[in-house]
């Protein structure tokens, strides 16, 4: 097998691990399919974006626990925030820490909240690394010549 | 002008209103490989001033006989500084801080510049009350986030009714005044 076609192979192998553990949905193989020659980036950007967009989210989140009063309200669209654009992307995982997360914000529990603070910012941490590898693989293929195997 | 792009199905322009910034970018690709132009807006406040609802010409336009519903103030505006560019469908989430995308719907209806563009909801929450009150406030559709290419496809139908009553305007050009206003209504009624 040549170089090429081994790095494929471990692509698909990384994205089967990726879905099978649940890091990543079928809303990821969506995002895929909407690349193409007119946007060819677009994965890649668009969690880009989602990571710098989360990382705000995760500031604002925190600063509100270091007040004397919580503003849950507010924490609470944060994680909404968040809950939608780990939706949008795919990331399954993440939505779901999110989801229970705003129970803890309804219930107005400080404690929960900031395990569940806790939880997501690890999430998010090696989510980024998931991609990050998932990505340098790609850039692996198309340097060589190959092209990224389409999922179906 | 804006009566000739009217017709070229390719060129339908959409107006997208989400305040999360991947969400703007997923929508605006989604519809870009549909072939519509796209203009994507951060919030409700921003869709209003770019489809150039603001107090005075509101008042403008109430005073006007409408004749081109689906216009949406194109060419009556030209001297303005900025283009207002015509907006076949506006496509908004409905969760965002400030005006909602439900307050956005309310405020196009209520305009009578404005309230033939189709509105489409978006929202992450499955709500069978908000989803109801939204279709029942005269929104067209409401899709679940995330949105699908396949939700995209459904919005063709929608854009089409706006064509239908152009087509009848051009037609008709001669007598543009005096037959447009029946035509359109003739439209309307058989939507």
């Amino acid at each position: 097998m040549d170089a090429i076609s081994q790095w494929q192979k471990q692509w698909f192998d990384y994205i089967h691990y990726l879905r099978q553990e649940g890091f990543l949905d079928d809303q990821f193989v969506q995002l895929k399919k909407l690349q193409d020659e007119n946007s060819p980036d677009f994965v890649v950007e668009v969690v880009s974006l989602f990571f710098e967009d989360s990382q705000k989210l995760l500031t604002n989140m925190a600063n509100a626990f270091e007040q004397k009063v919580v503003d849950f309200k507010q924490v609470d669209a944060n994680v909404h925030q968040l809950k939608g654009s780990s939706a949008s992307i795919g990331a399954m995982r993440l939505k779901n820490v999110c989801v229970n997360f705003r129970n803890y914000c309804e219930a107005q529990n400080v404690e929960g909240c900031l395990r569940c603070l806790q939880h997501v910012q690890q999430e998010c941490s090696v989510l980024k690394s998931k991609l990050e590898k998932l990505f340098m693989l790609e850039q692996q293929i198309v340097a060589a010549g190959g092209k990224i195997p389409v999922l179906e | 002008m804006g009566l000739a792009t009217n017709l070229e199905l390719d060129h339908f322009h959409v107006l997208a209103v989400d305040d999360s910034i991947i969400d703007r970018k997923l929508i605006e690709t989604l519809l870009k490989t549909s072939s519509y132009q796209v203009t994507a807006v951060d919030s409700g406040t921003k869709a209003l001033e770019f489809l150039g609802l603001n107090t005075i010409q509101e008042e403008e336009e109430n005073e006007e006989v409408t004749n081109f519903p689906s216009f949406s103030s194109t060419t009556d505006h030209d001297d303005h500084d900025h283009d207002i560019m015509e907006v076949n469908l506006i496509i908004t989430d409905y969760f965002m801080p400030g005006m909602t995308g439900y307050d956005l719907l309310k405020k196009v209806k209520e305009s009578k510049s404005l309230r033939d563009i189709p509105v489409v909801i978006m929202s992450s929450e499955n709500e069978p009350s908000r989803i109801n009150r939204c279709l029942e406030d005269g929104a067209e559709e409401f899709f679940l986030k995330p949105v699908q290419l396949s939700d995209v496809k459904k919005l063709r139908s929608h854009l089409v009714k706006g064509i239908r009553s152009d087509h009848h305007i051009i037609e008709n050009q001669p007598n543009i005044m005096e037959k447009t206003q029946s035509a359109v209504e003739l439209e309307f009624q058989s939507l």
